[in-house]
């Protein structure tokens, strides 16, 4: 499904170079887990992947069902299927999240030449979806992010990715500044999504969103490239010894 | 006035292409008036209050000629319950208006109004009192004005009175003079729509007594070339209300003046405005809001869009007098450049001589946010319509001052349409 082929990228301002030539191959159905030390690129990774500005790509290639995404604008990019949950939603004043996501569905489906969700086929599916997010008629209304606590930026994010319903969804470190109650509640909105025709990356630093969201790869990244791939129990490691004993071991 | 000039002057040259019509009981405001003109003279390029908008066209004898534009679109606030008072290129046109009867309120054209008039105290009055700086253009508006309505509101007005101004003539010059007066307690909601003609100079007073209530909603349509300078006077009693907000999305050239005088305990005044500029058009607010009472509370917020070229001007003053205590005053004005080419210049003014005030006033003026603009597009909102779902955004707190709404849905709706037009 999403295929990343020895991807270089620097920043545009500056010749610092971010990511040294990632090798990644997510597979329809699977989640496949990032985790690194600070610095590492993994969050480069994610934005390079959805199309963000400010880097310059200076070699290799990312396709998504063998589509180039590299070439493609960051809207282009959701309406072939990929979804990035930011690490910091933004927020944006006078713009109502139900607005917002009726836009952004409607514009997917028109992009992909499928009829556009009624206005009452919509509601209906946002108040089911929302629900099971916890998420309330006021918050929906409300404009998108703004004045939600960290645990609701998070969770708008996830029902963002159920009413979307993308192919591919990256997360990244969807657990930053949750409690734990508000990380269960998000990693049941993800498992509640996984199937076998969608893949998952999930970027993170701690193993805990692990134990709740149960990958089957996990990959260690470090300056700028995967350094090592593994199962489940490689997020164990890290979490019981740090990344130190990892990066010794490739160095 | 004074001797045969030698070489031309503008204020004389612009005279002579203007006769006085003669309506009796309004003569003598519109003699004075005319010496008004030509003591302050029309504005020039140099005048300090119209630093940074060029007056020429404005002045200069004939309207320079204005392509019509001919939409599609229903009128707007067509579904509405209203008294509906049609003028096309600043002529009233009978057929199209409605019977002008209404509970609560008394309604004369200025053109045909019987020879003594409730209005004769005010005509002019109000217009003559606001030159804390000169407004030449509305002197000459009161001296040459053609027609317009009056409007006596003596109780709850059953329903808005709109004026609707076609424009139907490619060179048309039209002068409009406006007067409502609203009595103690008595409430009214005014809208006006359209160009209203390739020139407009339009002046309306207001007077509102105690405990009165007036709404103004204003949209001066869209893509017209037309070249407006309007201004509006209003007096406030003691514990009355006035709101007026405007919406602009056409011409070339419009400089809106609104001067309002808070002279009763606890009076209201909000003054608000959205613009959206697209290439050759310069838009001028410019406020003067005169605190001369205790307690009472203005704001002015003002919104600007602007792209390819275009340019937006806010000039706004507060100006609170000695004894005007526990006066709460607010001024924003903010412009959203959606490219580099766009211009908006703002003079925000104070000037307090009480001191026992809360004033504050903010000028901005910035590019689209690349974070929001990038976030609605990763969830596949294309970026021509990210930017318009934005600029209506940045629009919402100008527009949310319209207290109706009903009448602010309509206007963000038909906003909405215009912005998706625009595009591509």
């Amino acid at each position: 499904m999403l295929n990343i082929k020895d991807l270089h990228v620097q920043l545009e301002e500056e010749e610092k170079q971010i990511l040294k030539g990632v090798d990644l191959t997510v597979e329809a159905g699977k989640v496949h887990a990032i985790m690194g030390p600070n610095g590492s690129g993994k969050s480069t990774l994610s934005y390079v992947l959805s199309g963000r500005d400010g880097y310059e790509v200076t070699g290799g290639e990312a396709t998504l069902d063998g589509e180039d995404l590299l070439d493609m604008e960051p809207e282009e990019r959701a309406a072939a299927g990929l979804f990035l949950a930011f690490q910091y939603p933004v927020e944006i004043p006078g713009v109502g999240n139900m607005t917002f996501l009726r836009t952004a569905v409607n514009a997917q489906r028109k992009a992909r030449g499928e009829e556009e969700l009624s206005a009452a086929d919509f509601l209906k599916t946002i108040r089911e979806r929302a629900k099971a997010l916890k998420i309330d008629a006021d918050m929906l209304k409300r404009p998108v992010n703004v004045g939600f606590s960290g645990g609701e930026k998070k969770r708008n994010e996830i029902l963002q990715m159920a009413m979307l319903e993308p192919k591919m969804c990256i997360l990244d470190e969807t657990d930053s500044g949750l409690d734990v109650d508000a990380m269960k509640l998000v990693a049941e909105g993800v498992n509640a999504l996984r199937n076998e025709g969608r893949g998952f990356l999930v970027i993170t630093h701690y193993q805990r969103l692990l134990d709740h969201i149960k990958p089957d790869v996990v990959h260690i990244m470090a300056d700028g490239k995967i350094v090592k791939t593994g199962g489940p129990e490689l997020a164990l490691e890290v979490e019981n010894n740090g990344y130190a004993d990892i990066l010794a071991e490739v160095a | 006035m004074g001797e045969a000039a030698t070489k031309s002057n503008p204020t004389e040259d612009r005279l002579a292409t203007l006769s006085m019509p003669s309506n009796g009981w309004a003569d003598d405001a519109r003699k004075a008036a005319v010496s008004r003109v030509r003591e302050m003279g029309l504005p020039g390029r140099r005048d300090e209050y119209w630093k940074f908008t060029r007056p020429d066209t404005l002045v200069q004898a004939d309207a320079p000629q204005a392509a019509l534009f001919h939409s599609d679109e229903a009128p707007l606030f067509d579904e509405m319950d209203r008294l509906k008072i049609v003028f096309v290129d600043g002529v009233f046109d009978a057929e199209q208006s409605d019977d002008l009867t209404l509970a609560g309120v008394r309604i004369d054209r200025l053109a045909d109004s019987a020879d003594i008039h409730w209005a004769s105290d005010l005509y002019g009055t109000l217009e003559g009192n606001g030159h804390y700086v000169p407004r030449p253009l509305a002197a000459l508006n009161t001296a040459y004005a053609t027609d317009g309505v009056l409007i006596h509101v003596t109780g709850k007005a059953e329903k808005p009175i709109n004026f609707i101004y076609l424009h139907e003539n490619e060179t048309s010059d039209a002068i409009l003079h406006h007067v409502v007066k609203l009595d103690a307690g008595a409430e009214l909601t005014l809208l006006e729509t359209g160009p209203a003609a390739a020139r407009f100079n339009k002046c309306m007073e207001v007077d509102v007594a105690n405990t009165a209530t007036f709404h103004h909603v204003r949209a001066q349509g869209r893509d017209h070339e037309r070249r407006a300078a309007t201004h509006i006077f209003a007096r406030l009693g003691t514990e009355s209300v006035f709101k007026t907000f405007t919406l602009t999305v056409n011409g070339r050239l419009t400089r809106n003046e609104c001067v309002v005088e808070l002279t009763g305990d606890d009076a209201v005044a909000h003054v608000a405005g959205a613009c959206v500029g697209d290439g050759d058009f310069h838009h001028d607010d410019t406020v003067f809001v005169t605190h001369d009472a205790l307690r009472c509370e203005s704001r002015q917020v003002f919104k600007k869009v602007l792209r390819n070229g275009a340019v937006g001007v806010f000039q706004g003053k507060i100006l609170v007098k000695e004894g005007a205590q526990k006066t709460d005053g607010y001024q924003i004005s903010q412009s959203l450049l959606l490219d580099d080419d766009s211009q908006f210049l703002a003079k925000p003014e104070l000037e307090i001589y009480a001191d026992d005030v809360a004033c504050s006033h903010g000028s901005t003026s910035g590019a689209i946010d690349e974070e929001a603009l990038f976030y609605l597009r990763s969830r596949g909102v294309p970026a021509d319509i990210a930017t318009d779902l934005l600029t209506l955004a940045f629009l919402a707190e100008a527009v949310e001052e319209i207290e109706d709404e009903v009448l602010r849905d309509a206007l963000v709706e038909r906003l909405q349409g215009w912005l998706e037009r625009h595009r591509g």
